[in-house]
């Protein structure tokens, strides 16, 4: 019998460590016979930390939410005493949501050991990069992938097959497969999921990658702030060396493949491939003008062909189950499934791996539960700060590369953020630009200057300070850094602020003309009030109020002088007796 | 890699014609490591920081002349990155997430409170040197929003309480003498 815990990053900040320790003292203090083992993220967060209890047979039980009081509890109760712990059991189809998810890129993320090349050859592990360099031509290999319709998984959505046919025409000896698990957007983190659940699947779409393209070198280019993605991504590269996956002659085939690692030191902008390549150079990480593209002209000026960890995840799944049933998932132009990391107001956050074709729908409110304390549905952001604001009127729309660009949001790489009445679009819009003027590598004038001008505007309409024409002049700035930006950093800044003007009008206007934010998130065009027929007069919030904004006597209905009040918000917070109105 | 300095070809720009002890010798292993991996200088300011905990215009001095490069481009590059910091950081460092899923979920009252509480703002350090505030775009935990990190450890689900506990209980770990008196005072 085994103990499995959940031991992604998400596990580990619920408490894994702790609930692992406790398992490991009471097994030894009771003297049982059972290995205490980890496994990689299964995609339900919210119900971290997760521990299985297999046993020999293979069946499965698994606990949710697990403390490290109940690690005795499950160690006494139900491993000795054979007893069922409702309260803390989960069904198997609850945990993976089976109904609507189709899990191919995470088709190994919480069930096998990350750290054991073992675990990952006895699910058919590099099973299909051994056919493709036994048995298939590059041509052949490319072939499939085209068959198969898969599409980069990064955001932008450009055809797999097409950047590898690049690469491989372009002549040279020399070229170089690069993997872009630098993941920056704020609110996504699929990538992460993938390195540190399941790294040789990624390690095998790379080497299958490199046999098309006839690179004999891979470079990984992972984020420092995954720290945990990185030494399991390093141990599975140790391991697959030794087994003889990388290296020279793999498969006794004459061919040679070698990976490293290189950890970014955090630009969002070096998601972009050419200034990815500037930052593997150890350059300053700054686009620059295409073409020529990567496939000519790259890393080292080789030929380089860069596709992101979800995309070569998906590569070992189509060899070993054909191109045609990859492109029997999905829609007509967007074949295969994507993953999601669902965040935000929605009960049930995590990472989602879905058909494409599916609704906004069916994943926030099937797959996600819908939203926390039964609030109303305002929008999703799709894209991160490349995205946009999808309204609740358009939820029936389906996810296709196409579909979701008509809304003026992105597919993007995976980030669905989900936003209920309280969340201000207006400051989403703010936080986002916040993000863009940030992360602006300043080569181009409109993207460095217009972001830093959309910014002080958005600061300005939050702050109650809005004036007639802000509207307009955030759109006219909007097209000019689209048009006026050489990468996909500046075209797209300006998405989250054209979105949210165009299904949220009202709400800039409501900051604008009656300076008003209706949900409530605004807190300079807050008015503080104290509801007579409920203040009992205890004195919390006059003692509380940093500015001595408030007036009267115990027991006596207290008041707020607006012309003090600074709408910091104490006396909300220490009111016991809700009496104190925000409007 | 050499690390011997030539009096004529010094170029430290501080006067000293290089008769100055190397005082950053813990990184000479890594110089000879990159010496002849073209492209290694993040790498090479990443394992300096790691080893003196920020970069000093020594530090990065220091770095130019060894891979024979100018101050002005690891300093470019250094200050292109948000991993890189330029002045020395508390015991404990306070990465507070700013992604997307933490905004929505209340970061901004979150950095409140440890404001509040640490009495500085984002990007300084408290006056005894325990604690440094750095906000940062997004951990990738964003099913536990908001999240920060302080030194290797997540804390998720954070609330005002909830933050102030943990610093609390960091502050008594660190010096448990003034923590007590902080109370009583």
């Amino acid at each position: 019998m085994r103990i499995v815990i959940g031991s992604g990053s998400c596990g580990i900040a619920a408490g894994a460590h702790k609930v692992q320790a406790a398992f490991e003292t009471i097994i030894a203090e009771k003297g049982l016979e059972l290995s205490v083992e980890q496994t990689g993220c299964i995609g339900t967060c919210y119900l971290e930390p997760i521990v299985d209890v297999v046993d020999d047979n293979g069946n499965k039980v698994t606990f949710v939410n697990v403390t490290t009081e109940d690690a005795r509890s499950i160690i006494e109760n139900h491993v000795v005493g054979k007893k069922e712990l409702l309260d803390l059991m989960i069904s198997q189809d609850d945990i993976t949501m089976i109904g609507k998810q189709k899990r191919i890129v995470l088709r190994n993320s919480g069930l096998i050991n990350p750290e054991r090349i073992e675990d990952y050859l006895a699910v058919d592990g590099y099973v299909a990069a051994r056919k493709c360099l036994l048995e298939m031509t590059p041509e052949e290999i490319i072939e499939t992938v085209k068959v198969a319709g898969l599409k980069g998984r990064g955001g932008a959505g450009f055809p797999t097959w097409f950047k590898w046919d690049a690469a491989k025409k372009s002549p040279g000896k020399t070229k170089y497969m690069v993997c872009n698990a630098d993941e920056g957007d704020p609110g996504a983190f699929m990538d992460r999921s993938v390195l540190e659940s399941d790294p040789h699947a990624l390690i095998e779409g790379m080497l299958i990658g490199a046999k098309a393209i006839g690179a004999n070198e891979g470079v990984i280019y992972v984020r420092a702030e995954y720290p945990l993605a990185i030494v399991r991504l390093q141990n599975a590269i140790d391991q697959a060396r030794e087994k003889g996956y990388l290296g020279k002659d793999i498969f006794s085939t004459g061919f040679d493949f070698d990976l490293r690692i290189k950890a970014g030191a955090g630009a969002f902008v070096c998601g972009e491939e050419t200034a990815l390549i500037a930052s593997l150079e150890g350059e300053r990480g700054m686009p620059r003008l295409k073409p020529p593209f990567p496939a000519q002209k790259g890393y080292w000026n080789k030929p380089t062909n860069i596709n992101n960890v979800e995309t070569f995840a998906n590569v070992p799944w189509i060899f070993r189950n054909g191109g045609e049933a990859y492109a029997a998932l999905g829609t007509k132009e967007s074949k295969g499934t994507k993953v999601f990391a669902l965040t935000g107001k929605v009960k049930k956050g995590g990472l989602v791996e879905i058909p494409m074709g599916l609704t906004l729908k069916d994943v926030i409110f099937d797959i996600g539960g819908g939203i926390k304390q039964e609030k109303a549905f305002k929008a999703v952001q799709m894209g991160g700060p490349s995205g946009g604001c999808i309204p609740a009127g358009l939820l029936d729309t389906p996810i296709d590369y196409a579909e979701i660009t008509k809304t003026g949001a992105i597919m993007g790489s995976g980030g669905m953020v989900v936003m209920d009445e309280t969340t201000c679009m207006v400051d989403m819009a703010r936080f986002f630009l916040d993000f863009t003027c940030k992360e602006s590598c300043g080569k181009c004038t409109y993207c460095r200057v217009g972001t830093t001008r959309m910014l002080e505007i958005l600061n300005r309409i939050t702050q109650g300070e809005g004036q007639d024409g802000d509207i307009e002049l955030l759109e006219e700035l909007c097209y000019k850094i689209k048009d006026g930006s050489l990468c996909g950093l500046g075209q797209t800044a300006p998405n989250p602020v054209l979105t949210t003007i165009k299904y949220f009008r009202n709400e800039y206007e409501d900051h604008i003309y009656h300076h008003k934010c209706t949900a409530k998130s605004c807190k300079p065009l807050l008015t503080y009030t104290i509801d007579a027929e409920k203040c009992v007069g205890c004195g919390a919030c006059k003692k509380n109020c940093p500015v001595d904004a408030i007036t009267g006597e115990k027991k006596q209905v207290h008041e707020i002088n607006q012309d003090i009040c600074i709408k910091c918000g104490k006396c909300f917070t220490v009111c016991k007796f809700d009496s104190v109105i925000i409007d | 890699m050499s690390h011997e300095t030539n009096e004529h070809d010094h170029g430290c720009g501080c006067g000293c014609h290089g008769e100055k002890t190397n005082p950053f010798t813990e990184l000479n292993p890594v110089l000879d490591h990159y010496a002849d991996i073209p492209g290694s200088l993040i790498s090479i300011l990443q394992k300096a920081q790691e080893l003196y905990g920020f970069l000093s215009v020594e530090l990065m001095r220091h770095i130019a002349l060894e891979t024979h490069t100018s101050i002005a481009k690891v300093y470019g590059v250094a200050t292109f990155y948000t991993q890189f910091r330029f002045e020395p950081v508390g015991k404990y460092l306070i990465m507070l997430c700013q992604g997307t899923a933490c905004h929505v979920n209340g970061s901004k009252m979150v950095e409140e409170a440890i404001m509040d509480y640490l009495d500085i703002k984002e990007g300084e350090t408290t006056a005894d040197g325990l604690f440094t505030l750095n906000n940062v775009a997004c951990l990738g935990c964003c099913s536990l929003s908001p999240v920060m990190m302080i030194n290797d450890d997540t804390y998720g689900q954070l609330t005002k309480e909830k933050v102030t506990h943990i610093l609390a209980e960091l502050k008594e770990k660190a010096d448990p003498l003034q923590a007590t008196q902080e109370v009583t005072a």
